[in-house]
């Protein structure tokens, strides 16, 4: 028997019994747990390489339910050299301005003021089932392409055994059970990870006590397309604070901060949750207008992360390795970001062009990340929800003074929107010799710009790429059977707008950056050699400690 | 720059009648906000973090 946990917005992978389940079980490179956002980039990323990979979900296809819906532009960017992040933008909303409110009184207003130059805006909104399918999508495409990835739907794995250089897994379907062997198994099974329960390993952190209810709701009222935030709303019913924030298909999030006692059944009555609508929405438009409640629920949530990601053959991503608060848009952005990072090492690995320790840093850089998450999410939520009277007293300070005075508005924190994270002081990284700007230092990912044709990031597609500018780059192709890619710029030919040398040059002549597969900078020096370039790739691969 | 402990404000007496002067008449609540909010205008003004520390640190140091 397989449960079923939740409705299903696209039925992307229906359950189809395949030899295997007759069969003693099969051995696969890699097994990806869990086809949510997380586990199916991994998927299409490492297919995409080339790695065979084989995707068990317990359910035959997207989750509905709105769910993520802010989407940042480095997750865009990943999205697209996986293929699929313009659909994803031209299906999404795109907002810059936010206001903020106290009480009645608006405390003040920004504009996130994207700066030019970039494919992709700095957010997108979007319902996280389009994401989901977006991927699907673009693993269809894949597969016809030849990628070798295989989804099976309705399994669910209910066994895990480990071994030193391998893991079996039972996995239950409505046609009983059997037995699958994986060199590699990834989980992205969720905050609930059913793997790593049957593993017995921790997931420790803070728990924050309230509850937040979401409505969707469908309305075609004129509204601007802005993100509004109260603190201590004025409207009846409506709790601690209170969001609104427009996506796609004339559907409005609605937020509302309820508190830790509450009744949740009768909370998630619709006759009570219009009640709330209609006050939130009087308060705009003097008469609520007509809409539809598309989708609600309540949610608490933790900011926690296991002690490491990686367990031997086993690997953690997403919100099964790490869960943070919502605000700030940092659970679904920061999941995105553990595949990039992870798919180009677990190849490496599994090529033996590189040492199973690579996979080691593939745990210190995310959970790095996931630290500085946790940090960001947990302040913002002490901001929202003051734990003790004096912190509120200096929360309401803070809003009394922004709204005259400039100095107080970068103190508001209604969640802290999530930027990508910079490797610094990892031990993938290489020498930083370039004295160039310090956004695109070594760690950092590579800041996009607009060439004289397209734009800087479609040229980093997926392997390790030398981009010189302005000096030739070295003559190296290969470093010990890993493809190392070119890409010979001159600001005075293809800089059209000055960014590649704003952004990559700072006050210097020349730069020869080496880059990563996950596009994230290994090493920059102003000129370099062959040999200096195979040490720094040599180190980018986690064989530092041995050259 | 360190924070500076040695008297700074001329008119010691003047000023420290103008400090209670603010909170004259407020409610208990209406003071802890209004303290609040001076201690946010100070910090912004000094700005320099490190500053910021030492005046917390003697500040919790009775």
């Amino acid at each position: 028997m397989v449960d079923v946990r939740y409705d299903i917005a696209f039925q992307l992978y229906p359950y189809e019994k395949v030899p295997a389940q007759d069969q003693p079980a099969q051995r696969h490179p890699v097994v990806v747990v869990g086809g949510g956002p997380i586990g199916m980039a991994a998927a299409l990323d490492l297919g995409r390489k080339g790695t065979p990979v084989l995707v068990l979900d317990d359910h035959a296809g997207v989750g509905q339910g709105s769910r993520a819906i802010c989407f940042s532009k480095r997750t865009l960017e990943i999205a697209e050299r996986l293929g699929t992040g313009q659909a994803m933008a031209d299906k999404g909303v795109v907002w810059n301005v936010g206001k903020v409110f106290h009480g009645p009184d608006k405390v003040f207003e920004f504009n996130l003021l994207p700066e030019a130059g970039h494919r992709f805006p700095a957010f997108i909104n979007l319902q996280q089932p389009y994401f989901e399918k977006f991927i699907v999508d673009e693993i269809r495409v894949a597969q016809s392409q030849g990628a070798p990835i295989e989804i099976r739907g309705q399994n669910a794995v209910t066994g895990v055994e480990r071994h030193t250089d391998h893991v079996v897994l039972t996995v239950d379907t409505p046609d009983g059970p059997y037995r699958v062997e994986a060199d590699w198994l990834i989980a992205c099974d969720g905050a609930r990870s059913p793997i790593r329960d049957m593993m017995g390993l921790t997931f420790d952190g803070r728990v924050f006590e309230d509850n937040f209810l979401i409505a969707d709701v469908k309305m075609t009222a004129e509204f601007p397309t802005e993100r509004w935030f109260w603190f201590e709303p004025p409207f009846k019913g409506a709790g601690q604070s209170a969001l609104l924030h427009k996506q796609p298909d004339d559907i409005w999030r609605i937020d509302f901060q309820l508190g830790w006692d509450i009744d949740r059944k009768a909370e998630l009555d619709p006759v009570k949750i219009r009640a709330r609508v209609d006050a939130m929405l009087e308060t705009q438009t003097g008469q609520a207008p007509e809409y539809e409640l598309e989708w609600t629920s309540i949610y608490t949530f933790q900011c926690r992360r296991m002690e490491r990601f990686r367990h031997g053959r086993v690997l953690f991503a997403g919100d099964a390795a790490h869960q943070v608060s919502p605000f700030g848009a940092r659970g679904a952005n920061s999941g995105i970001q553990d595949t990039d990072n992870l798919a180009w090492k677990l190849d490496l690995v599994i090529r033996g062009l590189a040492p199973e320790s690579l996979l080691d840093t593939y745990s210190a850089e995310r959970v790095h990340g996931a630290d500085e998450n946790i940090l960001n999410s947990s302040r913002a939520t002490d901001f929202l929800t003051p734990k003790s009277e004096i912190s509120k007293v200096f929360r309401n300070a803070v809003l009394g003074l922004a709204r005259k005075h400039a100095f107080a508005r970068p103190l508001v924190n209604s969640g802290r929107l999530s930027v990508p994270c910079v490797y610094d002081d990892m031990p993938l990284n290489g020498p930083d010799a370039q004295d160039g700007p310090e956004r695109t230092r070594v760690g950092a990912p590579c800041a996009d710009a607009p060439l004289d044709q397209g734009f800087l990031l479609d040229r980093l597609p997926g392997r390790f790429t030398v981009l010189a500018i302005n000096t030739p780059a070295p003559e190296v192709t290969e470093v010990d059977g890993i493809p190392v890619g070119k890409l010979e710029l001159s600001t005075a030919r293809h800089d059209p707008t000055g960014a590649v040398a704003e952004r990559y040059l700072g006050g210097q002549d020349s730069a020869v950056y080496l880059i990563r597969p996950d596009q994230h900078v290994a090493a920059r020096w102003q000129s370099c050699d062959a040999d200096t370039l195979r040490s720094a790739l040599g180190t980018a691969i986690g064989k530092g400690a041995e050259a | 720059m360190s924070l500076n402990l040695t008297p700074n404000i001329a008119d010691p007496d003047g000023f420290y009648d103008e400090l209670l002067a603010a909170h004259q008449g407020l409610s208990k609540s209406e003071s802890d906000a209004l303290n609040a909010r001076l201690v946010l205008v100070l910090a912004n003004h000094v700005g320099d973090r490190e500053v910021l520390r030492e005046a917390l640190e003697a500040a919790r140091d009775e």
